[in-house]
């Protein structure tokens, strides 16, 4: 699958378990972007989310166990590299991403020349399909990233995510693991990247159920907070700013 | 105090002896059987010498010897427990890595074997 659109441009698909719903989030990227190959990273699904991902024309790249979200986007992050992609945009497996959306990102990645642009659920005051406790958790986690990134992040939870290929080169080789979107955020103003954000919207889940309960919201929080220090306090040699880079 | 001490005692043997027997049968590595010997061992000879426990309790200023055998024994734990997670860190780090590379080698061989 090498690039062929003339703009290198990869959708990846992280799906565990997802056979309801990765069909037709493979159909919705095809219906608006053709030309753009989708690869979908099953994470060691027990269904048929290979099967149906093959049937619905996307490639498949087949981790050999469950690795969790972060080692399956990071796997998706280093075949897009390898293979050369200039920009990989991250749609999540139930459908909860609007597809629609997708083209929005792709052009502010390439018009901003930013590193990374956030699909944000929230950048526009809306977010009518989250969860309270999302809601919450993103607010949280507003107050906390703000002064450590210097500038206001209004959905530091969206897994709608696409990168350039130098956050792509930076992602192929250390990728948070667990729950990786607010800490990417650290380790993008660690090597003073920049992101932003676009508005987007949210759909409610194709299939399944949420697996988020009160208790693992807790320890998703105390993970995380602990997860963006340790990226704060991690020593790196840190890229000297740019001019004009915020 | 004797009683514990003799505790301590068969608590070390049996720990070397559990080990031992491990490493005998391949369940545990040589080199990860070190950390557990050497604390083992240390806590059988300290159980034993009573100069050498209330020198060290003098030192630490524990005025119960076998209290210090004790905080000694927690000590050496927690040590060999923080070798053995970063062990485990690093593992974890290789296999996700290991994983990953698997999965692109055969995304590379299946690409191959449809081209072809």
């Amino acid at each position: 699958m090498p690039p062929k659109n003339g703009k290198s441009l990869l959708v990846i698909v992280p799906a565990f378990n997802e056979e309801g719903a990765v069909g037709s989030v493979i159909a919705d990227v095809h219906r608006v972007m053709p030309d753009v190959p989708v690869l979908v990273v099953d994470d060691c699904s027990s269904d048929a989310t290979v099967t149906v991902a093959r049937g619905a024309g996307a490639q498949v790249l087949s981790l050999p166990h469950h690795l969790g979200l972060g080692g399956c986007v990071q796997a998706g992050y280093k075949l897009a590299f390898e293979l050369g992609y200039q920009y990989v945009i991250r749609v999540d497996g139930d459908g909860q991403h609007d597809a629609a959306d997708i083209p929005r990102i792709f052009e502010r990645l390439r018009s901003s020349g930013c590193e990374m642009v956030i699909g944000s659920r929230f950048v526009n005051g809306t977010g009518e399909q989250t969860s309270m406790v999302r809601a919450l958790g993103s607010r949280f986690f507003r107050v906390v990233l703000r002064p450590i990134l210097g500038k206001a992040v209004h959905d530091p939870t969206s897994g709608f995510v696409g990168v350039n290929r130098i956050a792509l080169g930076v992602f192929s080789r250390s990728f948070p693991l667990e729950y990786p979107e607010i800490e990417t955020l650290v380790v993008l103003q660690r090597r003073r990247f920049r992101f932003e954000e676009v508005p987007c919207r949210m759909l409610p889940r194709k299939s399944g159920r949420s697996s988020i309960t009160p208790m693992k919201s807790i320890y998703y929080i105390v993970h995380v907070l602990l997860g963006v220090f340790v990226n704060v306090l991690k020593y790196e040699r840190r890229v000297p700013k740019q001019p004009g880079r915020s | 105090m004797d009683r514990l001490l003799n505790v301590m005692t068969g608590l070390s043997a049996l720990l070397i002896l559990l080990v031992l027997v491990s490493v005998r049968r391949a369940r545990i590595r040589v080199e990860y059987s070190v950390s557990w010997l050497i604390a083992a061992l240390a806590l059988l000879i300290l159980s034993r010498a009573r100069g050498l426990l209330h020198s060290i309790a003098d030192l630490i200023g524990v005025t119960y010897p076998p209290l210090a055998l004790v905080l000694l024994t927690g000590c050496l734990f927690l040590v060999i427990f923080y070798r053995f997670s970063l062990i485990i860190s690093q593992l974890k780090d290789d296999n996700i890595a290991l994983a990953q590379r698997v999965a692109i080698l055969e995304y590379h061989v299946q690409s191959l074997k449809n081209a072809g």
